[in-house]
């Protein structure tokens, strides 16, 4: 697979590697933001291979993790409506709400259907034309302008029946909260390779400039992350704190131009709600109002269904878990009672949530 | 015969008589079958040998996919169950659950590919049953099928006869069926050279057999893929084994569209392929006999056994580091993230 | 969040392209990347392209990966 072989050499990432040790003179603490990060880490099995001062912490770029239990009941309870057909990303299937989840909901009878893209959704629009279909939109921003190019293409096709549930959010809020708070102790952040890719690589120079930190844009293949863990331990070293692109081949300074202007001219920002951040201004994206039809909010209101606070499940420490609070095999509930089989919260299901990959590939093998 | 299946084929009369004497008993055309009574009579196995029996449901969708249908898979799957224990596979029964309103000529070409996977293994499906449900009660078809073969005296083949020091092999390249299926899928819309592995692996077990005796156990990685399987062998054994994830065979195709879904490979299921764990000393001559074998020419060493932590299956990535591979959790689905 | 391989655009069609990976196909949006060209790689992310590869970069990138030994012995920090 070119692009991806390449970036799996064994003899270059011990190369990396070798850089990496001699430069962690000291404990260094490093948060990739990125879920997918978190899993291309503990699937090559990185974390062992770095040297002990390096420390990585996961943080809060799982979109499925992020997103609220409240939002999750809205989502299961449009997929109750008569005549309504959900369809959804994988990863939101097994997420359980107050009242379980989209898996659960289907097994009682709801018509809930996995896409690969959003112009499945359409497809399903299409096809069903007396039936309503509700895209659940998830993802951040790498996702965001695909789900704003559906909808543009809806629009015009004059497809009526399709709606969207957007629980878009954007990353550079969350991360701007963290560091904020101060609550972990951090020296550099990976930041983000596929997001980058949409919003450029000098939409991070806060974290260097606001926070005095190191960041690098960072690919996904193991010498990218390796290469970026690189970067930081050697600035952190050298005591600097700039914005690097260590991902140069997918990511421009200013990002994908096309790729904004769709975002832009099919959502706005607006307030959105992170499992363990809290409400955030500005986080979210909703739907603009020349493609207000398209909102499936309004199903919810006409069916009576409220928008009552949704309690997190007893005893689960997702919030914690994903401001890099918390290590999950510290969560009391991890493994005893939460498991990617039984899981309590998000982070344990998600496939790139830190709980399921510290139970999946963490323990000492 | 009518164009679509009744309800009527499956009540006993007239026109289910006429489905089997017209569509089942050509098809499968062996003596046992020919006499019509409630049950196939069988000739006693030799003395000093055992039985070994097994049963599947198939409930496959969609019905017809790359490299078979629901009817090779029903036939193979049993035969692999009892080929897995050292047996020879003899005789199956059929039982199939039909949709009223599904389409004859699709039900004759089931039949026809299990008639065909059957001569291919050289089992006789003997005795059968159909019946029909009401439209919107089944998927289709669904077909359950048992199995029984005769297991030399001898042959000792179990899950639970791993022993450390032992070497573990896998027939050729994995996730080939479950990702052929899985791209096949309504809404996933991928073009893969991709077929399903489904194929009878009793000829393969024989050559492997002969070669090398001292196979301790083989097994089918079936639902939930090659980390699935050696976990339940890991268990049952309660040994270590450990496994290299560069010499793990898996075609670039079902890579790929693996890395496009965010799946594993390891987790997928395969219809036509074995792991074998065998005594050291016989590991190459396994090879070499797989090798001979067509459905066994990319067969490949993946491991060992070892006396680490029982129950407990690792992989050692291309980079060098080890990993825990888990029993599969749930099902895998594909993700954005 | 961002699972999203490289595959090569072997056709492009108006809004919509196929794109190839090892052999696999599949019919994909191209309304993020209107500069993509047939012979192109672009990462692609739940059936869109969202940016085209710069395949110089790549090459950079590798060349410096493997001159790391190098550059670790001039900095004295080789192991």
């Amino acid at each position: 697979m070119k692009y991806v072989d390449e970036f799996r050499d064994p003899a270059r990432a011990e190369a990396l590697l070798r850089r990496i040790r001699a430069h962690a003179t000291r404990p260094v603490r490093l948060m990739e933001f990125c879920g997918t990060h978190t899993h291309a880490i503990f699937r090559h099995g990185l974390r062992q291979l770095l040297p002990p001062q390096v420390t990585m912490l996961s943080g809060p770029g799982c979109p499925v993790c992020v997103t609220s239990a409240a939002d999750l009941d809205r989502a299961i309870a449009l997929s109750r409506i008569p005549g309504v057909t959900i369809a959804t990303f994988g990863d939101m299937m097994r997420v359980p709400g107050s009242q379980g989840s989209l898996q659960e909901a289907k097994a009682a009878g709801a018509d809930v259907r996995v896409v690969y893209s959003s112009l499945d959704a359409l497809d399903l629009a299409r096809k069903q034309p007396d039936r309503t279909v509700v895209l659940l939109g998830v993802g951040f921003e790498t996702t965001a302008p695909t789900v704003a190019a559906a909808i543009v293409q809806a629009a015009a096709e004059g497809l009526g029946n399709l709606r969207l549930l957007s629980l878009h959010k954007l990353t550079p809020p969350a991360t701007h909260a963290i560091l904020r708070s101060g609550e972990v102790a951090l020296d550099g952040i990976l930041a983000p390779g596929h997001v980058s890719a949409i919003i450029g690589a000098q939409a991070w120079q806060f974290v260097a400039r606001d926070y005095a930190l190191p960041c690098t844009v960072t690919g996904f293949e193991p010498l990218d992350i390796l290469a970026g863990i690189a970067d930081l331990v050697e600035q952190h070293e050298a005591g600097r704190a700039e914005l690097h692109n260590a991902y140069p081949r997918g990511v421009r300074p200013q990002g994908n131009p096309a790729a904004l202007e769709l975002m832009g001219r099919v959502f706005a920002p607006a307030p959105a709600s992170w499992r363990g951040l809290g409400t955030l201004p500005g986080s979210g994206l909703a739907l603009r109002e020349e493609y207000r039809a398209f909102d499936a909010a309004p199903l919810l209101a006409a069916h009576g269904v409220g928008t009552a606070e949704a309690r997190e499940p007893a005893g689960c420490r997702c919030g914690d878990v994903l401001r890099g609070a918390l290590a999950p095999n510290r969560c009391p509930l991890f493994r005893r009672v939460c498991t990617p089989e039984r899981p309590v919260g998000p982070c344990m299901v998600s496939s790139e949530g830190s709980c399921a990959a510290y139970y999946r590939y963490g323990g000492d093998a | 015969m009518s164009e679509r299946i009744l309800l009527a084929h499956g009540s006993g009369g007239e026109l289910s008589h006429e489905l089997i004497a017209r569509m089942f008993a050509p098809a499968f055309a062996n003596p046992a079958l020919a006499r019509m009574d409630d049950s196939a009579v069988l000739p006693a196995p030799p003395p000093g040998s055992r039985l070994a029996f097994t049963t599947d449901g198939h409930v496959v969708r969609p019905l017809f996919f790359p490299g078979g249908d629901i009817g090779r898979l029903a036939v193979c799957g049993t035969v692999n169950d009892l080929a897995v224990m050292g047996a020879s596979p003899l005789y199956l029964s059929a039982a199939v659950v039909l949709e009223e309103g599904f389409p004859t000529a699709d039900l004759a070409r089931i039949v026809a590919s299990m008639a065909a996977a059957a001569h291919e293994a050289g089992v006789e499906i003997v005795t059968g049953d159909t019946k029909v449900v009401e439209r919107g009660s089944a998927d289709g078809c669904f077909i359950t099928t048992a199995g029984v073969g005769v297991i030399p005296a001898g042959v000792d083949l179990s899950g639970a006869n791993a022993r450390p020091g032992d070497v573990v092999l896998v027939s050729g390249p994995v996730g080939d069926h479950g990702l052929a299926i899985l791209s096949q899928r309504e809404g996933l819309r991928f073009e893969v050279p991709l077929e399903s592995d489904v194929a009878p692996l009793n000829g393969l077990v024989h050559t492997l057999l002969e070669a090398a005796p001292a196979v301790h156990a083989l097994r089918d990685p079936t639902r939930g893929g090659l980390a699935t399987t050696l976990n339940e062998i890991a268990r049952q054994s309660q040994v270590e084994i450990v496994v290299e994830e560069a010499s793990i065979p898996v075609r670039p195709a079902a890579q790929a569209l693996a890395e496009m879904l965010g799946l594993d490979p390891l987790y997928v299921a395969n219809e036509g392929k074995l792991i074998a764990i065998v005594a050291p000393e016989a590991a190459q001559a396994a090879l070499a006999a797989m090798h001979a074998h067509p459905l066994g020419h990319e067969a490949a060493i993946i491991g060992q056994v070892r006396d680490g932590k029982p129950g407990r299956v690792a992989l050692r990535t291309t980079l060098g580091a080890h990993r825990v591979l888990d029993m599969l959790a749930g099902e895998q689905l594909p993700r954005i993230c | 969040m961002c699972l999203a391989v490289p595959a090569l655009v072997v056709s492009i069609d108006g809004n919509e392209g196929e794109v190839e990976m090892a052999g696999v196909r599949r019919r994909v949006g191209l309304q993020l990347v209107p500069e993509a060209r047939v012979g192109d790689y672009v990462l692609v992310h739940t059936g869109f392209a969202i940016n085209v590869l710069d395949p110089s970069e790549a090459a950079e990138s590798l060349k410096l990966f493997r001159e790391l030994d190098e550059l670790n012995a001039q900095d004295g920090t080789s192991s």
